[in-house]
């Protein structure tokens, strides 16, 4: 317990100021405001400071959580945001989309038992939106400073500018190495600019991100497929790189296999965000085209499901449904982003599973979605209860469908580069928890080598690997 | 940024741009891609190679102005500088074979005229078919007929070469007894289709087709360029852009390709609009 002060014991957590589910629901700027500094105080004041830290144990990057909040709490942002930055490079990001509820505020102290007063459970500490809070706070009020970093002379390639990748360059620089990042695409950020909406992650931030590696001098080249137009091994012999870091993420979309899958109007869910975030379709004067459907159904319940739903919605869709084969207990999404998508007037079918998609005979467009209701069964290898058909059988009239059930790491690097052993669902494979390869100096990390996970989980093997190469590379 | 050193305009509709990009001169090979896009906003577009030089650096494309973005990408001249130029995508034409015909239809020549360069280089027998709409829209006739052993031209109304479509004169080839080992076929979604059924007709053992559908990544991250061959769902970008033409579902194919035919078609003339406005201040 703090001595400064009492802790403020409010049940639930203070809300979030947000727009209105019927206004946001046709924009696309963000949907969460973030706390005042009043509202962060007070927040942060909920905090009992436990000796167990359940917090910290529960966060991948292992946050140093009580003592920010605790700064939080005494009015010092700038110090909160020093202690968040000794374990995380991207907090305005993981502040927006860490999946909190099963990680830091999952095991939270606050959060047991019942509130009497109103019968409903009580909420944890608002970890991640006061982590947003700081993050915003710096990035408003931080001076520019030109620090002097002391150059090594040793060269570091990284291949991909997604979080993992922009975490490792940045530790490296910041020791003095001699960075390049390699992007495949014309712009920096990865899954954070192709895949997170506007609405849900600014892309001025991630843009924020990006220029700070700049004036830390690493360079970012785009346009850089890697494993087409130079491989690993080039880097390595010809380019003089000594280490290699590879985040190039899980970006190859798994479709159903499903009659009509091909159809026009059914989109993989990285297409339609990638038209809509990346190539900015949702502007009226943007080159790239996109459907805007009226009837939409999502296939899935991640994340990325969640955010192609409302961007469908935002796009002037009339009606969007979600349609996924478990039930809502098992729905994989950050449980705001769903409580976000049920406000905005998004339709769940849960326990439905798609089994073929109907064409219109005249226009060949997608007009149907033949679903089968499910039931659930024992637990499957993933822990969760298996859905089993009922052989009953519901259509949803729709002119789009958009599949969201899962991405694999793209083959392309693997496929050039000799001696890169992966598993079988063609995700690199690593010898130690620093991402060190089965190649001698390449390291590995983020979606490349789990399959899509989160943003910190990438970070953090963005940091272990940066770790690795430093200790190599000094020695 | 990439500099264009060469524009060559064959036509008001095909133009031709020569790009430095030494890193992916060094690389391509016949029958891959790269994607190009003119401006800061601008689409990204898919282009098949059309050639390049390895000493001087540079990358040849050819494009027909379609649409928005190819109506833009025809605004730069030479000395100007292309935003962005990323490649090669996509895996080479395979050279095997002894007696091979290369077919092109339209602006498919200007992808068809490399590989058969490749394959006469290489010392293979080559007899190339190219068919234009009309006399006016032909193009690199005489780089294409260097590159064949046997050169065939014909045009839809007959106004250069045989009169009629370029399955004419296959069939006429195959039927007189000339037994190709491999057709490849560059063009029109609806010509690939037919020079596959002609091939198949006279058991033509090979029949290669060189697919160009709606892309936006190119590295097999968007899943758009998903077409149906053999029966499974395979992506342009990463498994082709060749494919075994016996295989492909030719028909979703040119359904596919026409998603977006409306919002091209607005989007092309609202910018020939702004443009003509421009020119009349």
């Amino acid at each position: 317990m703090y001595k400064e002060y009492k802790p403020n014991m409010q049940p639930f957590k203070t809300p979030m100021p947000s727009q209105e589910p019927d206004v946001r629901n046709k924009n696309f700027k963000e949907v969460a405001l973030g706390y005042t500094e009043e509202m962060a105080i007070n927040e942060a004041k909920r905090c009992l400071g436990c000796p167990t830290k359940p917090c910290v144990a529960h966060c991948p990057v292992s946050i140093n959580i009580p003592d920010f909040i605790h700064e939080v709490a005494l009015g010092n942002f700038e110090k909160a945001y020093e202690i968040i930055s000794e374990s995380s490079s991207l907090p305005a990001v993981c502040g927006r989309v860490c999946p909190q509820e099963n990680q830091c505020e999952g095991k939270c102290t606050r959060g047991i038992g019942i509130d009497k007063a109103t019968g409903k459970k009580k909420e944890p500490v608002a970890i991640g939106r006061l982590e947003r809070f700081v993050a915003d706070y710096h990035n408003a009020h931080a001076h520019e400073t030109n620090v002097e970093i002391k150059k090594n002379g040793h060269k570091v390639a990284i291949i991909g500018s997604g979080p993992s990748g922009l975490t490792c360059a940045g530790d490296l620089a910041k020791k003095g190495y001699d960075v390049t990042i390699f992007e495949a695409l014309h712009l920096a950020g990865g899954v954070l600019v192709y895949g997170i909406p506007e609405f849900r992650l600014p892309k001025s931030i991630v843009q924020k991100e990006a220029d700070g590696l700049t004036k830390l001098g690493v360079k970012v080249v785009t346009n850089m497929v890697i494993g087409k137009v130079l491989s690993i091994d080039e880097l390595i012999d010809e380019y003089g790189f000594e280490a290699i870091f590879i985040g190039s993420g899980a970006g190859l979309p798994r479709f159903m296999g499903i009659k009509g899958e091909n159809l026009k109007g059914v989109y993989s869910a990285n297409e339609y965000l990638t038209r809509t975030n990346l190539m900015k379709a949702y502007l009226e004067n943007s080159d790239t085209p996109i459907e805007k459907a009226k009837r939409v159904a999502v296939v899935g319940g991640g994340n990325v499901a969640m955010d192609a739903a409302r961007c469908a919605l935002r796009l002037g869709a009339e009606k969007v449904y979600i349609v996924y084969r478990r039930s809502l207990e098992e729905l994989p999404a950050r449980k705001e982003e769903v409580e976000h998508a049920m406000e905005e007037g998004i339709e769940f079918k849960l326990l439905n599973n798609p089994v073929e998609i109907i064409e219109d005979p005249e226009t060949h467009l997608v007009s149907k979605l033949k679903i089968e209701k499910m039931e659930l069964g024992e637990p499957d290898a993933s822990g969760r209860r298996r859905p089993i058909g009922t052989n009953e059988f519901d259509y949803l009239d729709v002119d789009c469908i958009i599949i969201s059930i899962g991405t694999s790491p793209n083959p392309l690097i693997k496929q050039t580069t000799k001696g890169l052993e992966t598993n079988n669902h063609g995700c690199i494979l690593t010898r130690n928890e620093f991402g060190l390869t089965s190649r001698d100096h390449v390291y590995a990390g983020g979606d490349a080598v789990t399959g899509a996970a989160t943003v910190i989980l990438a970070m953090g093997a963005g940091k272990q690997a940066a770790k690795a190469i430093d200790e190599e590379l000094s020695k | 940024m990439f500099k264009i050193v060469r524009k060559k305009v064959f036509n008001p509709t095909e133009t031709l741009l020569e790009i430095e990009a030494p890193l992916i001169a060094k690389k391509a090979h016949p029958g891959q891609f790269i994607i190009v896009r003119a401006f800061e906003d601008s689409e990204r577009i898919p282009l098949t190679i059309g050639g390049y030089d390895r000493e001087k650096g540079t990358v040849t494309i050819i494009f027909q102005i379609v649409g928005a973005s190819t109506f833009k990408l025809n605004q730069l001249e030479e000395g100007d500088y292309a935003h962005d130029f990323v490649g090669p995508l996509g895996e080479p034409t395979d050279i095997s074979g002894e007696n091979v015909c290369v077919v092109g239809g339209g602006l498919g020549v200007a992808i068809a005229y490399p590989i058969a360069k490749a394959f006469h280089d290489a010392g293979k027998k080559v007899t190339s078919i190219a068919g234009f709409r009309n006399k006016d829209l032909v193009i690199l006739e005489d780089e294409f007929k260097s590159a064949s052993d046997k050169f065939i031209i014909c045009s839809d109304d007959g106004s250069i070469g045989t009169k009629g479509v370029v399955t004419l004169p296959l069939e006429e080839l195959l039927k007189s007894g000339e037994k190709f080992d491999k057709v490849i076929s560059i063009g029109p979604v609806i010509m690939m289709k037919f020079v596959t059924e002609v091939c198949k007709k006279y058991n033509v053992p090979q029949c290669v087709c060189s697919m160009n559908p709606i892309m936006i990544d190119g590295t097999g991250m968007c899943g758009c360029c998903r077409l149906t061959v053999g029966g499974k769902t395979k992506f342009a970008c990463v498994d082709g852009p060749d494919f075994n033409a016996y295989e492909v579902d030719f028909d979703e194919a040119m359904q596919r390709g026409t998603m977006y035919k409306a919002f091209e078609k607005k989007a092309y003339d609202e910018v020939k609009c702004n443009l003509f406005k421009k020119e009349v201040k």
